[in-house]
């Protein structure tokens, strides 16, 4: 195994993991807190997607859409809860699963109506277009690295807020108990539209980032949420500590896996039987840890505390 | 009262007639409408559409409808549109697919009920050989061929060890096969991703896997709107004159007005190969990329000139029989002769009714109007007709 290799395939790794963790934060908040199953949540990561490029192509300039995406899509996100969301948390999950089932088919219409079927694309600013030395003789490209350094950021800036604020504060114990939050004069009801447009933002944010690598296209926010929900369940419903870790993990496993399985296969298989069974396998093996944890630690592997 | 019930039933005995037969030539079409190969999807449609117009709505004094199905990027999705197609609308064709897995899912729906099935893409070895079938036409290619092409190619121009990149699913693994086929130097490293409606998009593991792996070229096969972001992401791992990038069916007028947009200049110079160009001499051609541009303001891709093939050949056929749609082995033996103005020039059907065609190299070039498009270099195969036409047994 080359270990350049092994450095830049972590790095990938690291960098789906912080997508991942991006969109799996407001998955387990919204979850764990209002016990709210949001199946469009990968909605607000096209949305961001599709603005983002939008604006970036009217402005000609990704850092003046990006800045204008991340309140736009608080803004989604705020309306969502207050027209749709709202009425639905008395109800049971499958309500809310149909619903927001339904709320994903809207989305996607709504954006193959106004963008087409063909999805959009944009060009990173020079500067973030090349590759930067990492360690000696490792190139990797500059842009990954920023979305590493913000996923980064976001989780710090996160921990904080939920460790050390007031809000923070109210948002732990809305996850721990929250008639007694209620009982105590919170308006939760506002609460909960902060953290529904908060979770959309990084959602939204997620989806931008990703949207100069692949590209702005209807359904993309589902394809990657299913993956998020594997997080929030290995991490452990509504922990952020939980999202954060479980999300660099399947992150790394998946990276690693499509890099490294296929040779480690070869060492005890034929060649061909090797090729041919490495790509399913490496596609399941986050599949496979999740039942490993639900089997072994139902709960995930940090739980939120005082549950 | 006995007078109201005798009304009543005639009027219930012809509703329940199948719409009134062999006034018109029904043919359904099967494409992906949705998802974000929905893109595809409608530059066929386009395509179909435009034919119909061109040939004044009339095949042999027949008026021509065309019912259009969603196959949702899904085989069982596909599979339900096209019985909904053959059982409910009762058409006398069945064209379109996109996917080979779809197709393959969904041929036995057509073919079973004797009805004609022509394949506007999708082209996998099992219905070129095997599963091949007297009421199956393909207006492409099999899979195998093009990437086949290409494997030449890459001998000619002294590649010796190669890298290969393609989704898991039917028609990628005939592509890896095709260019295994004919490249004589060394493989040394492979990837199959995931592919569907989940599609795996991000390539940056395999794309570390393949700048590490020490070989001359790179060649992928990424439909759709994973070829654009594979040429992105090709780049920006700073790749672009490290590992020439050699493609079949990734860079095609689908992908390329978004890599402009993008400003993506490593795919300028690129080759692939193909059966087909925008500025292939014919005058079918000509009629019908002017004709794209003219509508609809873009090139056409080869997606699209094979479905406005596929109107052209059941026109061919349903004209042979002077418009008797009863008459299947008539218009059978119509559609053998691949007797019809083709995008392509004149060219041969198989006894597995896979074409027996040309195949181009094709370089992406600027146009005269400033935007990016394909043109045809030289011809690397002549007359090349696919390897498992020797399994049917027709």
């Amino acid at each position: 195994m080359d270990s350049t290799l092994l450095v830049i395939q972590i790095l990938n790794g690291l960098q789906l993991g912080v997508l991942l963790f991006l969109l799996a934060a407001g998955l387990t908040l919204v979850f764990g807190i209002m016990d709210f199953i949001n199946l469009a949540h990968g909605s607000f990561y096209m949305v961001g997607a599709f603005f983002c490029a939008t604006l970036t192509l009217w402005l000609d300039s990704f850092l003046l859409a990006l800045l204008l995406t991340l309140p736009l899509t608080f803004v989604v996100g705020m309306v969502v809860e207050l027209l749709v969301v709202r009425h639905l948390y008395q109800e049971d999950h499958l309500q809310q699963i149909l619903a927001t089932f339904g709320l994903i088919l809207v989305a996607d219409t709504l954006v193959h109506i106004i963008w087409g079927p063909e999805g959009l694309t944009f060009a990173l600013p020079e500067i973030l277009n090349g590759q930067v030395t990492v360690l000696p003789g490792i190139l990797f490209p500059v842009y990954r690295i920023l979305i590493i350094s913000v996923g980064l950021l976001i989780a710090v800036g996160l921990y904080i807020v939920v460790t050390q604020t007031r809000v923070g504060m109210l948002i732990r114990a809305g996850a721990s108990n929250r008639r007694m939050v209620e009982a105590l004069g919170v308006d939760i009801r506002y609460l909960f539209t902060l953290v529904f447009g908060a979770g959309a933002v990084m959602a939204g944010l997620a989806g931008l980032m990703i949207a100069p690598i692949t590209e702005a296209s209807i359904g993309m926010g589902n394809e990657i949420l299913i993956v998020a929900f594997v997080v929030i369940v290995i991490g452990g419903v509504g922990s952020i500590k939980g999202a954060f870790l479980g999300a660099l993990l399947v992150g790394l496993i998946d990276t690693l896996g499509r890099s490294f399985l296929d040779d480690m296969l070869k060492l005890v298989l034929s060649n061909q039987a090797a090729e041919t069974s490495a790509p399913a396998i490496s596609a399941m093996l986050i599949y496979i840890l999740m039942a490993a944890i639900l089997y072994f630690r139902p709960q995930g592997l940090f739980p939120p505390k005082g549950r | 009262m006995k007078l109201r019930i005798a009304v009543l039933s005639i009027v219930a005995a012809l509703l329940a007639l199948p719409a009134a037969a062999a006034d018109k030539v029904k043919i359904g079409f099967v494409t992906t409408l949705t998802t974000g190969a929905a893109v595809i999807g409608k530059d066929m449609q386009d395509a179909v559409n435009l034919a119909v117009e061109d040939i004044g709505g009339k095949m042999g004094g027949l008026d021509v409808e065309v019912i259009f199905g969603d196959d949702g990027f899904k085989p069982e999705t596909g599979k339900q549109v096209t019985d909904k197609l053959v059982k409910s609308d009762d058409v006398d064709f069945v064209a379109g697919y996109i996917w080979s897995h779809v197709l393959l899912a969904s041929q036995k729906s057509v073919l079973g009920a004797g009805k004609f099935l022509i394949s506007s893409n999708a082209g996998p070895s099992q219905l070129a050989g095997k599963l091949c079938n007297k009421n199956f036409f393909s207006t492409s290619w099999q899979n195998d061929q093009t990437p086949m092409a290409m494997g030449e190619v890459l001998n000619q121009r002294g590649i010796k060890k190669l890298y290969v990149m393609s989704p898991n699913y039917a028609a990628g693994k005939n592509m890896v096969a095709g260019v295994e086929r004919t490249f004589k130097g060394e493989i040394v490293g492979k990837d199959m991703t995931k592919w569907g409606k989940d599609a795996q998009l991000d390539f940056s593991a395999e794309l570390a896997k393949a700048g590490a792996s020490g070989a001359d070229a790179i060649f992928v096969f990424y439909p759709g709107k994973a070829g654009g972001a594979f040429v992105k992401q090709y780049e920006q791992a700073g790749l672009t004159g490290k590992l020439p990038l050699y493609t079949v069916f990734t860079i095609d007028s689908i992908a390329l007005p978004k890599l402009q947009k993008a400003k993506m200049k490593a795919v300028l110079g690129s080759l692939n190969t193909q059966f087909w160009g925008p500025d292939l001499d014919t005058p079918q051609n000509h009629q019908f990329v002017s004709g794209f541009k003219k509508k609809y303001g873009r090139y056409p891709s080869f997606y699209a000139a094979q479905s406005y093939d596929s109107v052209f050949l059941i026109k061919s056929a349903v004209e042979a029989v002077g418009g008797n749609l009863a008459d299947m082995d008539g218009m059978r033996a119509a559609m053998e002769k691949a007797d019809f103005p083709s995008v392509r020039g004149a060219f041969r059907y198989g006894k597995n009714h896979f074409p027996i065609q040309n195949f181009y190299l094709r370089q992406v070039v600027e146009d005269g109007d400033g935007n990016w498009t394909t043109s045809v270099v030289s011809t690397v195969l002549k007359d090349h007709q696919d390897s498992y036409v020797g399994e049917c047994k027709i």
